[in-house]
């Protein structure tokens, strides 16, 4: 009902009348390049937005709410602010590393976005190995946090991007290991495939518990990986000031933060695509009008609303909870997230082998 | 084995209903807008939640016909812990021809006030007062000193 | 040679040597306190303060106010409990000048000493949230410190440097509405406490963080002067309005709290408890504070015989001493404060060796300092 391959084959014919074969590649690929990178900003100015109004009204307090309506505008008033800041280098940085840092993190956080299916016809590239691919171009991200970290000659980022080695890398591991749990129950790592085999049930209701324990070592472990509190041992504002992007002024700092927003989404639209059904719309049974009435919203909003149902769980956790010493992080990994998500795919493959799931 | 099977999933189940407890409580406060208790300054200038007794700034009372109540004693320089008020005082010559000492400038520096009160305290005639007003910020440091007499005024009958 | 760092307390001994300075501006120390502290990866391995970067000589100034304009310079020590410091300077006037004080300016006194306590509390419990991490405690403390300061405003004019207790009673007499919006200040903090319980005391998070974190025996806690919550944690018995009663505690009904871990989380039970005690306090005051004056019939001028009185207080943070000799002029001679942080701040190397930068941090947090305070 809602396709946009129609506007995409519009697109293509009008395209293909007027060049050659080579420049209709070119060009489509400099359209789809710059939509991206508007819904990109888009998304991350949501994100921001959202962020400052739910720990606003968690902390009871307004939010922003002079700028545009309601204070929609604020965080664009905030980036051009970020714009017009002096991009200051330390002299005693390694200047290279120090300006491909947050390069590094933004182009990765991009690239990651590719497989994304946002609805059955809008995805950039469907790749068979999606997931695998997500997950593998994610933890590039610990490399720009590192490089952050050792050029700024600064001890605090120094600490905060270890810090951020050591939790990336542990937290991978959980993480993965609960993708896997989707990936072996549906048969495939093509995201568009995943979706489809939840095209009678979300793998969260279909999955009974091994999909719910997946599902929470998901959100755990994902927060971890995104450095949010309350694991943000990479930032530890009141521990090392800023961590790892504590010398970082201006546009730098906003492509910091563009990035985890950025990743933050990722990260949630990942875990709606793969627990909660991507674009799939909410199917019971046999209820035939409760069906229609499902059908008849959007995919893109069925996908979107799952992805900010995640990124509000997200923010709900930031915005109650202490973080954790470093110590603990890797107990809480290694003693309790690892050990479950082991048994817990262990017992999903079981099942796959036996045949008992559904 | 059992037992520390017990032990383990125990305290995770514990941890995470304590976790939950802390959650319940925010998602109370997201979803209450009630309890939000910013004030919205400045559109709330007119009805500032602000005691009776704000301590502002000092100001000297006039009644309708510019008159005050400062005999000019000195009492609340000599009070004041940081030098804040200074009074230069003048002879005046009153109606039955005798001289008597009257204030001529009753000088604040408003931006050398503790807010201590203890001027106002010491005052044996009451009269100086606080106001309530709180935005004194300026880009001029000189128009923080303030002459607390109105011009032309003088001091009420009867105020010894 | 830096006069500063003496040769035998040198941090830094090699080159390998990891030494990052905390401070002085530094989003956990509140203020300007500056640390150097030597890292083995995230293991602390020494702690060394640096004072002196808020020092305004307090001290110095009070010899240059007479004996009514000392007290409010107090109330910039220890900001948080402003009337506690003011409270002991003006009970060290008031013993030598020998001045009895009235009832009612007594009730009054300890109304507005407990106050203090639960706001600075509160703000304590706030800031700790916002050390450790969770920023939503910073904003439910300061909505109830918020209310608390709102009953000063009503009555005392200003919030946070009140100078409001002056020798020889209080500055000027309770606003009308005083009682009433503190008995429906309690009845609502006595519900909200239980916000604070859930939001921080039962988190195993929180837990983990503080418990067994910055240990501190009895036995040291008194060889390096704790005292106040902080030594009470450690099971040392040192309330002053229990073991000194002074302004008349020793009619009222109150617990002396103590937890004998020593650790994090035992400092902070103590201060819970103690948010609860102050509110008992209250509570038996607020409902018959006897009529009369509010201050002591006193001369203009106030002038003590040739001599040294010693008074002390418990402020929120512990005990305040204020050591006043008087050459029988109107000037003070020398005033001596005795603060409670400054002691708790050469505890700190002690308390956090071994542990990680986060505990520090949380140990830092649980000390409750105030800048200003230490440095006078
Ligand atoms: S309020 Fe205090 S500081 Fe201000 S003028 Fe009066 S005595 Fe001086
Ligand atoms: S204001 Fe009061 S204390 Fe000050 S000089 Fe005038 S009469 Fe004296």
């Amino acid at each position: 009902m809602y396709d946009f391959s129609g506007v995409t084959r519009g697109i293509h014919e009008f395209l293909s009348g007027h060049f050659s074969p080579l420049g209709v590649t070119l060009w489509e690929m400099v359209i789809a390049g710059v939509v991206l990178l508007l819904s990109l900003v888009l998304i991350a100015f949501t994100l921001g937005y959202m962020e400052r109004k739910v720990a606003a009204f968690m902390q009871l307090r307004l939010g922003p709410n002079r700028v545009g309506f309601r204070g929609t505008l604020q965080i664009v008033a905030d980036t051009l602010k970020l714009l017009f800041k002096e991009t200051f280098v330390p002299q005693a940085a390694d200047k290279m590393l120090f300006n491909l840092a947050p390069i590094i993190m933004v182009v990765v956080t991009m690239l990651s976005l590719a497989p994304i299916p946002f609805t059955e016809t809008l995805q950039f590239y469907d790749m068979n190995i999606g997931v695998f691919y997500v997950s593998a171009v994610t933890s590039i991200g610990v490399v720009g946090i590192l490089m952050a970290g050792w050029s700024s000659n600064n001890k605090y980022s120094l600490l905060g991007a270890m810090r951020s080695g050591a939790q990336i890398v542990s937290y991978e591991l959980s993480a993965g290991l609960s993708i896997i749990v989707i990936v072996a129950l549906s048969g495939s790592m093509q995201f568009s495939e995943i979706v489809q085999s939840q095209a009678n049930g979300w793998w969260i209701f279909k999955g009974h518990i091994p999909v719910w324990i997946a599902f929470v070592v998901f959100l755990i472990a994902g927060t971890a990986e995104l450095n949010r509190a309350p694991f943000d041992m990479a930032e530890a504002e009141s521990e090392l000031t800023a961590g790892f992007h504590t010398e970082y002024p201006g546009m730098r700092f906003a492509m910091f933060l563009l990035a985890e927003y950025l990743n933050m989404f990722i990260l949630a639209a990942i875990g709606a695509t793969l627990f909660l059904g991507g674009w799939m719309p909410l199917h019971i049974g046999n209820l035939e009008g409760f069906n229609k009435v499902m059908d008849f919203i959007p995919p893109l909003v069925w996908f979107m609303g799952k992805t900010f149902l995640i990124v509000f769980i997200i923010m709900w956790f930031r915005w109650t909870f202490p973080r954790l010493r470093i110590d603990q992080l890797l107990t809480l990994e290694w003693k309790f997230l690892m050990p479950i998500s082991l048994v817990n795919l262990i017992l999903v493959a079981l099942a796959v082998i036996l045949g008992l799931h559904f | 084995m059992i037992r520390y099977l017990a032990m383990y999933f125990g305290s995770i189940i514990k941890g995470v209903k304590s976790l939950l407890k802390g959650m319940r409580l925010t998602g109370y406060y997201f979803t209450h807008h009630k309890e939000i208790i910013t004030q919205q300054y400045p559109e709330n200038r007119d009805n500032v939640p602000m005691g009776d007794r704000f301590r502002g700034e000092v100001v000297m009372l006039h009644n309708e016909s510019n008159e005050h109540r400062c005999t000019g004693c000195t009492a609340c320089e000599i009070a004041c812990p940081n030098g804040t008020i200074k009074i230069i005082s003048k002879w005046e010559v009153n109606a039955e021809g005798k001289k008597k000492k009257a204030i001529d400038q009753f000088v604040y520096h408003l931006g050398m006030c503790t807010f201590c009160n203890l001027c106002i305290v010491s005052c044996p005639t009451d009269a100086i007062v606080m106001a309530k007003d709180f935005e004194h910020s300026s880009y001029d440091r000189k128009t923080l000193t303030k002459i607390l007499n109105k011009p032309g005024s003088k001091i009420e009958t009867g105020v010894e | 040679m830096n006069i500063f760092e003496p040769e035998n307390k040198k941090l830094v001994e090699s080159e390998q040597d990891f030494v990052v300075n905390v401070g002085p501006q530094h989003p956990s120390t509140h203020g300007v306190l500056h640390l150097k502290i030597k890292l083995e990866g995230e293991t602390i391995k020494a702690v060394q303060p640096h004072l002196g970067y808020i020092h305004r000589s307090i001290e110095k100034m009070s010899e240059a106010g007479s004996y009514r304009q000392f007290s409010y310079l107090t109330s910039r020590m220890d900001y948080l409990s402003s009337h506690m410091n003011n409270q002991a300077c003006a009970l060290a006037v008031e013993k030598a000048i020998q001045v009895e004080v009235p009832e009612r300016a007594k009730v009054i006194r300890i109304l507005m000493a407990e106050l203090t306590r639960l706001a600075s509390h509160q703000l304590w419990w706030g800031a700790m949230g916002l050390d450790l991490g969770a920023i939503t405690p910073f904003f439910i403390g300061f909505r109830d410190r918020e209310e608390i300061l709102e009953i000063f405003e009503d009555t005392c004019g200003t919030r946070l440097t009140m100078n409001y207790v002056v020798p020889g009673g209080v500055m000027v007499d309770l606003h009308p509405d005083f009682q009433k919006k503190v008995v429906a200040f309690l009845g609502r903090f006595k519900k909200r406490i239980k916000e604070y319980d859930d939001l921080v005391t039962g988190n195993i998070i929180f837990e983990q963080r503080t418990k067994g974190v910055g240990v501190i025996s009895a036995e040291d806690a008194i060889s390096y002067g704790c005292s106040g919550p902080v030594a009470r944690a450690s099971g040392v018995s040192c309330d002053i309005r229990k073991l000194h009663p002074y302004d008349g505690y020793e009619k009222l009904e109150f617990k002396e709290c103590i937890e004998t871990e020593g650790d994090c989380f035992a400092r902070y039970k103590v201060r819970m408890e103690e948010m609860k005690e102050s509110v008992k306090i209250i509570e038996q005051l607020i409902d018959n504070i006897p009529e009369g004056d509010f201050q002591a019939k006193t001369k203009n001028v106030l002038k003590p015989p040739k001599g040294e009185w010693f008074t002390r207080v418990e402020t929120a943070r512990g005990e305040l001493g204020v050591y006043l000799i008087s050459d029988g002029t109107m000037k003070p001679y020398r005033v001596k404060f005795r603060s409670p942080n400054f002691s708790h701040v050469s505890a700190l190397e002690h308390m956090s060796k071994g542990g990680k930068i986060g505990d520090l941090v949380a140990i830092m947090a649980t000390l409750d300092l105030v800048i200003p305070d230490v440095d006078r």
